[in-house]
């Protein structure tokens, strides 16, 4: 056997750690940081501003429009377009770039949309004492007449500690969708409150089994049903604080409703985005409780269940008897503005462009504009296009209604709900059994998210 | 030899060595150093040597996602030991030349799909409504994809997708070093009678066990990462499969979601002494550094 000396192989391993560190030295580069910043009296250190600077958003595939809406109207300034994800599904994409981008110490973009409506509760906290990302936008970077036209309670998931931190692209407040032929035919009335949608999904169940009310196989559910009925399982109640309370009548109403439902399969398990739904459930959604944004993602899209034109009805949100109306909420994006920018004018400009003009909110956005001018006219757009059965009324008083006792944290509602309850309706268990698991599941999530849980 | 040509040739294998060397520095030792360094500091770098370890420790996810990789570890190791070893020894025991490679590329083809694709390649299958296996998930009353990626059921299908991507190579492998082994051994043993399981148990086995503690090592090394098919699966399934299911998952979670860049490397330190120990384990019983001085 061959022995290597010692000497020798020391002076080996030597030469190999110089050629090493040359190597990592080559391949990382070298940072720098150390940028000329200034407290600009807008409640952020701000970067050295060049008026001229291109602006770079990050946008996902669907607000590509609303860039292209901007350089039309503003030929002369300059933005790049970077197209990502929107933060989707959970992919946490924006968040997870931007902690890289603060280790880096640059590269952050100018603007940013996500598709999330919960981003302002870490984009407003710093790590280590470094600037957050968000730039405060009430302190004078966004007009005060500007952001006081937004819907009421639309800029809430913008708000932390009374600071505005982003803009709102649209609502997403959930309302009753139903096929209006198909009441008709089956001789049913729109429900008015919970306990009369239930007894009409129990009848459907009976009378005309297939056809279904609603579905629970989606991670939102709890923002359609819990949060409508005033449970409060999500009530963040200061920057890092938060109450879960699941055990109250408002929580137990809900769950047992659903499970009521599901038993009777009135309520479907399959999730409304499945190949499986549209086969099974093409022209047999009677009612439908769910986001604005439903009407085109599933009722009026080609390729989901495709209503035809002058059957899709919508009313307000439905109360529980003797308790006051109130509507949850599915996302609705955010714009948000980075602190770092060289160029805040332009960034700003843009952000007020694409949530409030016309030119993209009313002729292009396919959401409920959170804007309640634009949404005006897009609602009087909607309803002259002769889609729908019904004014869209209801869409308009969901939008004002959105219940406050439902926080924005920095971890996901749906993704909690997806773990711990999705698997247990689809084996068939009781969700109002469960409302305990799921009030300990928050609760563990919200405290390794540096949250304080309320006792 | 004299000694100059000695020490030119130990120059050469310097050389060689040195392009693995350099990257394995780069892309494997030093991040591990920083890991541990980034392990025991805090956000502003001062010396915390257990706060992040106990941080992570008492986490409700870490126990679970222990166990998580430790079943699907359990179920995935002893499928590989046992079905490559026994796969490998029945392939080298087909006589017909046709079948044997056929055999071969049957065993391998899975793994030409790369990691992630393989797995995109399973949603499919374990989905009832889209599966070519439909009917069986059926029959065993699986009738929707939530059904069939119940918790309970996750180290299996992680254990399966995992043995179709990887087994088939450890196959070839394994089938190569069946071939090494000395025919005059394997015609002795014939000669005194042995039937093909006794010369699989007494001849064949012995010699292979090396190449077994080998492809444990790196299939341990490998599986204590599990990544990318509970990170998928999770996509997939809209959070049904939790995204902080395995410990790699939640040291990501840590690094991008918390942004806790210590908590998430005291976690990778935690899973590279995990697997450092099981390793020496599997090296030492395997006797994989011994040198034969025959």
């Amino acid at each position: 056997m061959n022995r290597i000396q010692p000497r020798r192989l020391v002076r080996q391993i030597g030469l190999l750690g110089v050629l090493s560190v040359t190597a990592v030295a080559v391949l990382s580069g070298c940072s720098s940081n150390g940028s000329d910043s200034s407290d600009g009296g807008r409640g952020f250190s701000e970067a050295k501003q060049d008026k001229n600077s291109t602006i770079t958003v990050w946008v996902d595939a669907t607000r590509v429009p609303a860039v292209k809406a901007f350089q039309k109207a503003n030929p002369s300034i300059k933005v790049k377009t970077v197209t990502y994800d929107g933060s989707a599904n959970g992919s946490n994409s924006f968040k997870t770039k931007m902690s890289l981008y603060d280790r880096a110490g640059k590269g952050w973009p100018d603007v940013v949309f996500s598709s999330q409506n919960n981003d302002a509760s870490w984009a407003t906290q710093g790590v280590a004492g470094k600037q957050p990302f968000a730039a405060r936008l009430d302190k004078g970077l966004i007009p005060a007449g500007t952001l006081s036209g937004f819907a009421k309670g639309a800029l809430n998931p913008c708000t932390v500690d009374g600071g505005v931190y982003c803009l709102r692209n649209d609502l997403a407040q959930t309302v009753l969708w139903y096929d209006n032929s198909l009441l008709k035919k089956f001789g049913y009335a729109v429900p008015k409150t919970w306990e009369e949608y239930q007894a009409l999904g129990e009848k459907v169940a009976k009378e005309h089994p297939g056809y279904i009310v609603g579905s629970v196989g989606d991670t939102w559910t709890p923002e359609v049903f819990m949060w409508s009925s005033k449970c409060q399982a999500n009530d963040v109640t200061d920057i890092r604080k938060v109450t879960v309370k699941t055990d109250s009548t408002e929580c137990k109403r809900a769950a047992s409703m659903l499970d009521t439902l599901v038993a009777d399969k009135s309520l479907t398990k399959l999730s409304v985005f499945t190949p499986d739904f549209v086969k099974t459930y093409t022209g047999k959604v009677l009612l439908m409780p769910g986001p604005a944004w439903f009407a085109g993602a599933i009722f009026n899209n080609k390729e989901s269940l495709n209503v035809p034109k002058g059957r899709l009805g919508v009313s307000a949100p439905l109360a529980w008897d003797g308790d006051s109306a109130v509507a949850g909420n599915v996302g609705g994006g955010t714009w948000f503005i980075s602190s770092h920018s060289k160029n805040l004018a332009n960034a700003a400009k843009f952000a007020e462009f694409v949530t409030t003009d016309d030119a993209y909110q009313v002729d292009l956005g396919p959401g409920y504009p959170a804007y309640a001018a634009a949404a005006d006219k897009w609602v009087k757009k909607q309803e002259s296009s002769g889609y729908y059965a019904t004014d869209l009324s209801g869409l308009t008083a969901a939008a004002g209604l959105v219940w406050d006792g439902w926080g924005f944290p920095s971890f996901s509602q749906e993704a909690i709900w997806a773990k711990t309850i999705t698997p247990l309706v689809s084996s068939g268990k009781s969700i109002e059994d469960n409302l305990g698991t799921w009030a300990t599941a928050i609760k563990n999530q919200a405290k390794v998210n540096g949250y304080q849980v309320n006792e | 030899m004299n000694k100059t040509r000695k020490g030119r040739r130990r120059s050469i294998g310097a050389v060689f060595v040195a392009p693995y060397a350099v990257f394995m520095l780069a892309f494997g030792v030093m991040p591990a150093l920083y890991a541990i360094y980034l392990s025991v500091t805090d956000v502003d770098g001062g010396f915390t040597p257990t706060a992040n370890f106990s941080k992570v420790i008492d986490d409700f996810r870490f126990f679970s996602a222990a166990r998580h990789v430790a079943f699907f570890l359990g179920i995935w190791l002893a499928a590989l030991l046992v079905l490559v070893v026994f796969l490998a020894i029945v392939v080298h025991a087909i006589r017909a030349r046709w079948l044997s490679a056929s055999a071969r590329l049957f065993f391998y083809l899975p793994g030409a799909l790369a990691g992630a694709s393989s797995v995109m390649l399973w949603l499919f299958v374990l989905d009832p409504v889209a599966s070519p296996a439909g009917p069986l998930l059926r029959a065993m009353g699986m009738d929707s994809f939530t059904n069939v990626i119940q918790p309970s059921h996750l180290p299996l299908i992680f254990a399966i997708i995992a043995f179709w991507t990887g087994a088939g190579g450890w196959i070839i492998v394994m089938y190569g070093a069946l071939n090494n082994i000395s025919t005059e051994i394997m015609e002795a043993a014939r000669i005194d009678g042995a039937n093909p399981v006794q010369v699989a148990i007494h001849i064949q086995l012995p010699l292979l066990r090396k190449w077994i503690a080998y492809m444990a090592v790196l299939s341990l090394a490998a599986g204590t990462q599990l990544f990318v098919e509970p990170s998928l699966l999770s996509q997939a399934s809209n959070a049904v499969v939790p995204n902080d299911y395995s410990l790699n998952q939640l040291a990501y979670q840590y690094a991008f979601d918390l942004n806790d860049f210590n908590g998430s490397a005291a976690i990778s330190v935690l899973l590279l002494i995990v697997a450092l120990v099981l390793s020496a384990v599997f090296v030492t019983k395997g006797g994989l550094f011994e040198t034969e001085d025959v």
